[in-house]
């Protein structure tokens, strides 16, 4: 079992019987579900808007080699540099060196999740810069030195108060129960960085190759403010980002927003396509477009999971996951968590080490029901299973299967099995739960159900059998 | 600048590594969307799925009238204050209470035509963002007041430029985003708002085109709404 | 028509009433049923695991055995999918893949079969109680059945259906899940269980027993009086064996 495996298991035993947990994220997300399906309701047709976008995307991902060219020439060509990274430290590299040759003080961010991925915030720091989330969700995890709990709410795991009395010690604001002027006190401090810093890094959600810009998609108007103060502008996001033409925009900005989070569409949805023009007033003089590669493309290459890079980051998968309402974001220890993030973390880490969320699911589908681009993903855990067990089976395991299968099919053998667990049965009240209980896993919360005095095919034998 | 040419070079020669391994990767095919592994599609399309995907979506209203109603049903819904004038003297005057109701002493804003009749009709000290400005001195005005390209009825949104609105900041800076427009501006829905866009800028796009839907919000405190989170708390639309 | 019936090994051993009431309601409307000895699993442990191979070992005598019948009925959703969604992706490019592409299109849980094959709502039952429906995930997303049980249960004399809050969230079994993930598992029951509380039911009915089995062992641990019956029982009008 690796570390990671066994973390997930003592971090779930702990957080699935924590009921305030399980409460908080139980509202929050019904408060989502409400607010999802009023806006799904005002869809003409959501099943073939979601086909739509499914083909669409499609389109782009098996195409990915041209349209990442179109993207990043015509970027080029308005005088944006594009940066290629082919893992995560690479894109560390380049941004932090760019920092660092601009002299920079003060970095703002706003969301990305690309970044968390190749953990450029400890980089940049780690080689002295001051670096700012601006988000409010991502700046409240920064301020309390924890990863994003959610891909889209980072901080649905904190209550108000929990969040009053963290800027109470950090900002030394007054104690406050009203989100209103708890939202208010971080307006008010990040006003002052975005004014000072030098440097605004940003990730995207799309990256139209048509007129080569990125979209990006936010609702408090922090990454506006990102893209416009500050002298440089960085971009980092993955090269499945990207979407043939702008128009398909029209389609994919009110799914993202329905599905992510219950919006017609999301505040803000704003396209760059190059630095300051020198007729514009204001934005960066320059922009750097940082495109990440860091093993997607070893993902394009398993065809039958090529769809995970379909994936917009809306995070209805993780809303509606039952495993994830229960172990919450941080449990799983990746920057990608709930379905999404158990599909494509073993392919973005290493099999080996992840394959247990692949296996942490009931595979109810509810994931692959509601994903607005259609991946199939909890068929995908089934096929990381799959892979996980071909690669490295585990062979007490494998010998319990060949075993069951040959008992099970055969009828006689069957029997002697049910009539060994009618006779052992009665004793297992005196170890039942305990150590020694074989079945304690079942049993440490669980009654069983037992071997009935007559089983179906011994009636069927007596009754029916000949008649 | 030399750091600058390394990492110029470096990244040249990961673009070939990148788009080698991408190729390499897709020379298998995928199984098509929502087929569950086949590969055959499960649907098709005549044109690009986008543009059969009109019926789809939600709706923006046929006529001007209808298009009107979504935009003010959607603004509701957004807390946007929305304002139709039935002339420009009607949009001026609506304009000049809400300056007076909320004490404004200097405004942001740019050189356009409604802007510049917007600005004459308050009479207020301005900051013109066209050469440049001084941010500190944005973010201490009481509004911002802006053009617009184009309305969309479908979700109560417009869309800004940095060449039309007054650059990037001048929409999202000043707690209070008045946008100034003509009621011909008014499109269904997404589809043509691209698509206008597409049309006016004809390739040449300015940096910054973004799609404004209502004032800036959060919900990242226990999910419950709060406006002004970075951006205007206020996003006024007035329409004649 | 006959009809093969597929009992799942749990099915046999721990609920064997379930299989005896659907045997009662198909001979009670005409058809002749049988029931081949020789098959208890279908495999679906081994392949929810990833043990491929290990699955086909399983799954080609069942494959055989079933290739001549008419229809082949089971009183799970769960092991329904595997042989009418997974059974033909386990032998994709092996020498059954026809065969099991076949036999996937006779495969029929029992509520959809009697609804949508044989066209029957009202089987006569009687049931006086008040109950509320659990979906089992694999016969809701895999096989698409959502309204079959409903309109069989509608027909139901003196049955009172509640819908609980999240009828289609997972109850937490999962098959090997529930043992490899205990902590995860048990919470979601205890989720399911307290949506199922709250509506006031007597039982929680479902089309699936390993559901059933799951969410009554929870009930059953903390003494609860809510109880857990298939859909086949009430329908053939004998709770007990």
């Amino acid at each position: 079992m690796s570390s990671h495996s066994q973390e997930f298991l003592d971090q779930a035993s702990v957080i699935t019987r924590d009921l305030r947990h399980r409460g908080l994220i139980q509202t929050a997300l019904k408060k989502y579900e409400v607010a999802r399906d009023k806006r799904k309701s005002a869809f003409g047709d959501w099943q073939s808007a979601r086909q739509a976008a499914a083909e669409t995307k499609w389109e782009a991902i098996n195409h990915l080699d041209k349209y990442l060219t179109e993207f990043a020439d015509k970027l080029e060509a308005r005088g944006t540099k594009v940066h290629w990274a082919s893992t995560g430290e690479q894109a560390r590299d380049i941004i932090v060196k760019l920092i660092a040759e601009k002299k920079a003080k003060c970095v703002i961010k706003s969301k990305a999740m690309t970044s968390e991925e190749i953990h450029l915030n400890d980089a940049m720091e780690k080689a002295g810069f001051e670096v700012v989330e601006s988000d409010l969700g991502e700046y409240i995890v920064q301020l309390r030195k924890e990863p994003p709990y959610h891909i889209v709410f980072p901080a649905m795991h904190l209550t108000r108060d929990e969040i009053s009395d963290l800027f109470q010690r950090e900002l030394g604001s007054a104690p406050t129960q009203e989100p209103e002027e708890l939202t208010m006190i971080a307006r008010r401090a990040l006003r002052k960085k975005y004014i000072e810093a030098d440097i605004g890094i940003t990730g995207a959600n799309f990256a139209v190759a048509e007129t080569g810009m990125i979209s990006l998609t936010e609702n408090e108007g922090n990454a506006r403010l990102t893209a416009a103060l500050p002298k440089t502008m960085i971009t980092l996001l993955g090269i499945e980002k990207v979407l043939p033409k702008m128009e398909d925009l029209a389609l994919f900005l009110p799914m993202l927003a329905t599905a992510g989070a219950g919006q017609a569409v999301t505040g803000y949805n704003t396209l760059y396509g190059g630095p300051k023009q020198a007729d514009e007033a204001d934005g960066p003089e320059e922009w750097h477009v940082v495109l990440l590669d860091n093993r997607r493309s070893l993902l394009l290459a398993d065809a039958e999971q090529r769809d995970a890079l379909h994936c917009i980051r809306c995070g209805a998968c993780l809303n509606v996951c039952p495993i994830f309402r229960n172990v919450g974001g941080h449990t799983y220890g990746t920057t990608y968590s709930g379905p999404i993030g158990s599909v494509i973390t073993p392919h973005l880490r290493g099999l080996q080490n992840w394959k247990h969320l692949s296996g942490s699911s009931s595979l109810c589908g509810a994931c692959t029901e509601t994903c607005p681009v259609k991946i199939d993903l909890h068929h995908h855990l089934l096929q990381n299973r799959r892979n996980a067990s071909q690669e490295e089976p585990s062979a007490l395991e494998q010998f319990a299967y060949k075993v069951f299968g040959f008992v099970a099919n055969r009828p006689g053998m069957w029997q002697v099995g049910k009539e060994l667990a009618r006779m052992f049965q009665p004793l297992h009240k005196f170890v039942l739960g305990s150590k020694l209980d074989p079945a304690r896993t079942w049993t440490a919360t669980r009654d069983v159900q037992p071997v009935a005095p007559e089983s179906f095919k011994e009636w069927w034998r007596k009754n029916k059998s000949g008649k | 600048m030399v750091a600058q040419k390394q990492i110029w070079e470096m990244s040249m020669t990961e673009r070939e590594k990148i788009l080698g391994r991408i190729r390499e990767a897709l020379t298998l095919t995928a199984p098509h969307p929502g087929t569950h592994g086949r590969h055959e599609p499960a649907q098709t399309f005549p044109g690009r799925p986008v543009q059969s995907a009109k019926p789809w979506l939600p709706d923006g209203g046929e006529t001007p009238e209808e298009q009107i109603a979504h935009f003010r049903a959607a603004s509701t819904d957004l807390k946007t204050d929305f304002r139709e004038a039935a002339d420009e003297a009607a949009a001026m005057a609506i304009l000049k209470e809400i300056a007076q109701a909320e004490g404004w002493k200097k405004i942001a804003t740019h050189r356009s035509e409604l802007t510049d009749k917007a600005a004459s009709a308050l009479g207020l000290p301005k900051l013109l963002t066209g050469g440049g400005y001084d941010k500190n001195e944005m973010e201490a005005c009481d509004a911002g007041i802006t053009e617009c390209d184009v309305l969309i009825a479908q979700t109560g949104s417009l869309i800004v430029t940095s060449r039309s609105s007054g650059g990037r900041a001048l929409s999202v800076l000043p707690p209070h985003h008045v946008v100034i427009a003509r009621r011909e501006q008014l499109v269904r829905d997404l589809t043509a708002g691209f698509a206008f866009i597409q049309r006016k800028y004809d390739g040449n796009y300015p940096s910054m085109i973004s799609l404004v839907t209502g004032p800036s919000r959060t919900g990242d405190i226990e999910r419950i709404l709060v406006l002004g989170a970075h951006g205007p708390k206020k996003l006024t639309v007035i329409l004649w | 028509m006959t009809v093969t019936l597929f009992v799942p090994c749990f099915v046999d051993a721990l609920f064997p009433q379930v299989g005896i009431n659907m045997v009662r309601i198909l001979e009670k409307l005409g058809h002749r049923v049988e029931c081949p000895e020789e098959i208890a699993c279908c495999g679906q442990p081994a392949f929810n695991s990833g043990y491929w191979d290990e699955a086909r070992c399983v799954a080609e005598p069942t494959l055989k055995r079933l290739k001549n019948a008419e229809a082949v009925v089971i009183a799970s959703g769960s092991c329904g999918a595997m042989l009418k969604v997974f059974y033909p992706q386990l032998f994709e490019n092996k020498p059954e893949a026809a065969a099991a592409h076949e036999l996937s299109h006779k495969v029929w849980e029992f509520s959809d079969f009697l609804v949508k094959k044989l066209g029957v709502t009202d089987l006569g039952a009687k049931f006086p109680a008040k109950v509320t429906f659990h979906d089992g995930c694999h016969g809701l997303r895999e096989l698409g059945i959502k309204s079959s049980p409903r309109k069989l249960l509608e027909k139901v004399e003196g049955l009172e259906l509640v819908e609980m809050q999240d009828a289609e969230t997972c109850c937490g079994f999962g098959g090997t899940f529930s043992a490899k993930f205990p902590m995860i598992s048990t919470a979601m029951g205890e989720v399911k269980c307290t949506s199922a509380k709250q509506t006031g039911a007597d039982y929680i009915v479902s089309n699936d027993s390993s559901c059933l089995m799951h969410v009554q062992g929870l009930l059953s641990r903390e003494g609860s009086p809510l109880k857990t019956i298939h859909l086949a029982e009430i329908l053939g009008g004998n709770q007990q064996s």
